[in-house]
């Protein structure tokens, strides 16, 4: 529970929320502890329409992020191999993590290294990546900003980003949308007419230049950058009572020391 | 009352094997899909026979969990074909903790010991579904613009010859190979010895499709009953997704995805993964928990 101050974690997980606004009823997939939270946290507050998975073969109705006591409020059946269905239907909008992404929001999970034959780091493999980027919105969560997520390039493309997708021409990438990457430092966006990736606003108490330090690329910067709005009382609410009242989303964003 | 006995009804051909017998029809460098998804319900008693077998330079096809590691370590993997190789570990959110990527896996592939075709999830699935249906390859937009063509140079494009949406010319899409298996192993919570099954968790995963694209299905039950039983053993007749014109053999193989999980029967074994894990810079103690594991 919070004493109704936002902490750097609620601004993440209404970071995150924001990336849904405007998706109407469609299979909001949120990947990882914060971001399955800003989207439940989306649907409870200005989405309500959003479906959303168990983690698992299910489609649910429930608020909290974890299993209630009296099981799932089940909505459909939803296994692994109908999830290409709501994909390639582009009824989808998934948030993915990265273990790198580069200014035009490639985005890599799969391994590090020049030779991909060998690589350096083996990591995940490509997964559903490529899929979801050229059917379906697709956003970043990256819970540690650094200059070694945030590179000059991927080593991998899985995830293609705005530029790979206009190489494909009008017709193939018609379906690609890179929406939004969200950090512990602040948001960002492609709503720039070379599609670079912008700093959108930041997290209370960071600075551009932080943001600016922490990143392998020339960000595109506006004049002014706004700070990331605060939960309302009534979503810290549902944050604290209803969404999340473990705390989970603490311990993957830390207060800044 | 008693009138003449009824005519006699042919017996069925009954599929029962063991998981020994199942690996001895399986020849080195054969490629084998494998089903299950990530670590879940992973035909672990068949992968513990073929651990006891020599059959060796296998190209595996599979949504790969522990049973990568276990196959790499134990230097029976040529060739992995794969979208990802991945512990599930548990989410954090209901308490869970550990390593997110195979160790053991990883290390095969950073010494550069496995060749590997890597894949998107769903192009895994058209590949298995042009093997079942018998067709050279599927089109579809899943990887254009990805760099799996730089990883694969062999994988084509291939042009609709239909107008695209803009009446201008046909698409150029991704032509996805079938991935044509010489067998496929699956595990499965019941079915019956001439090779119904049906899955009575969440999730069937792709296992019908793995047992379509192969020359050979081979399935494990948690249990098998007679056929008039299984409908309601299953629970009801749409879990019955598993039919015996796809099957060669099946092995009764209670516990049999264990350490993977096998939902509702039973969850993955947690501390089995985690001394497992635990070996990946220990080749000695690698090497006993896998001869002591392939002999349980």
């Amino acid at each position: 529970m919070s004493d109704g101050t936002a902490r750097r974690a609620d601004h993440c997980v209404v970071a995150v929320a924001e990336c849904f606004r405007g998706d109407g009823e469609i299979l909001a997939n949120p990947i990882g502890v914060v971001p399955m939270i800003g989207g439940r946290l989306a649907r409870a507050s200005f989405a309500p329409d959003l479906m959303m998975t168990d983690g698992e073969a299910a489609l649910v109705a429930d608020t909290t992020v974890s299993a209630p006591a009296g099981g799932w409020s089940v909505e459909a059946h939803n296994p692994y191999r109908r999830m290409f269905d709501v994909v390639w239907s582009g009824r989808r909008h998934v948030m993915m993590g990265a273990t790198q992404v580069d200014r035009h929001g490639n985005q890599n999970i799969a391994a590090l290294g020049t030779d991909p034959h060998r690589p350096d780091v083996q990591l995940l493999g490509v997964r559903g990546a490529p899929g979801n980027t050229v059917n379906d919105v697709t956003s970043y969560w990256i819970g540690r900003h650094g200059p070694r997520v945030f590179v000059g390039a991927v080593d991998v493309v899985c995830g293609i980003g705005w530029d790979r997708a206009a190489e494909l021409g009008p017709v193939a990438g018609r379906f690609h949308e890179v929406r939004r990457v969200v950090s512990d430092l602040g948001t960002f966006d492609f709503e720039t007419p070379d599609r670079r990736m912008r700093l959108r606003e930041v997290h209370p108490g960071i600075t551009v230049e932080q943001v600016v330090a922490a990143t392998g690329f020339p960000l595109a910067l506006p004049d002014d950058v706004p700070t990331s709005r605060p939960p309302s009382a009534h979503e810290l609410a549902l944050l604290d009572q209803v969404i999340d009242p473990g705390g989970a989303r603490f311990r993957e964003v830390p207060d800044p020391a | 009352m008693s009138g003449p006995a009824p005519p006699s009804v042919a017996t069925p051909t009954d599929k029962s094997m063991t998981a020994d017998e199942v690996v001895a029809r399986l020849r080195s460098g054969s490629t084998l899909g494998i089903g299950g998804w990530g670590s879940r319900r992973k035909p672990m008693a068949l992968v513990k026979a073929l651990l006891r077998s020599d059959v060796t330079d296998l190209h595996v096809v599979s949504y790969g969990g522990p049973e990568i590691g276990v196959l790499a370590a134990a230097g029976r993997l040529r060739h992995l074909t794969f979208a990802f190789v991945s512990p599930d570990v548990p989410n954090p959110l209901t308490g869970g903790d550990g390593p997110g990527l195979d160790p053991h896996f990883r290390a095969a592939r950073q010494a550069g010991r496995l060749q590997c075709t890597e894949l998107d999830e769903g192009m895994m699935l058209l590949g298995l579904q042009a093997a079942a249906w018998r067709l050279p390859f599927l089109p579809t937009r899943v990887g254009l613009g990805s760099d799996l063509f730089r990883l694969d140079p062999s994988l084509r494009t291939v042009r609709s010859p239909y107008p695209g949406p803009d009446g201008g010319p046909g698409e150029e899409l991704v032509a996805q190979p079938a991935i044509a298996l010489d067998a496929a192993w699956v595990h499965l919570n019941v079915g019956d010895t001439r090779g119904n099954a049906a899955f009575t968790g969440p999730d069937l995963y792709f296992d019908d499709l793995l047992l379509e694209a192969a020359a050979e299905g081979y399935v494990s039950l948690e249990r098998t009953v007679p056929t008039a039983e299984l409908s309601g053993a299953a629970g009801d007749i749409t879990r019955l997704r598993v039919n015996r014109m796809f099957v060669t053999g099946v092995v009764e193989a209670p516990g049999g995805a264990r350490p993977t999980g096998c939902a509702p029967d039973y969850d993955r074994d947690e501390a089995w993964q985690a001394r497992w894990f635990a070996t990946a810079k220990d080749e000695a103690a690698r090497a006993a928990l896998l001869e002591g594991w392939a002999a349980s």
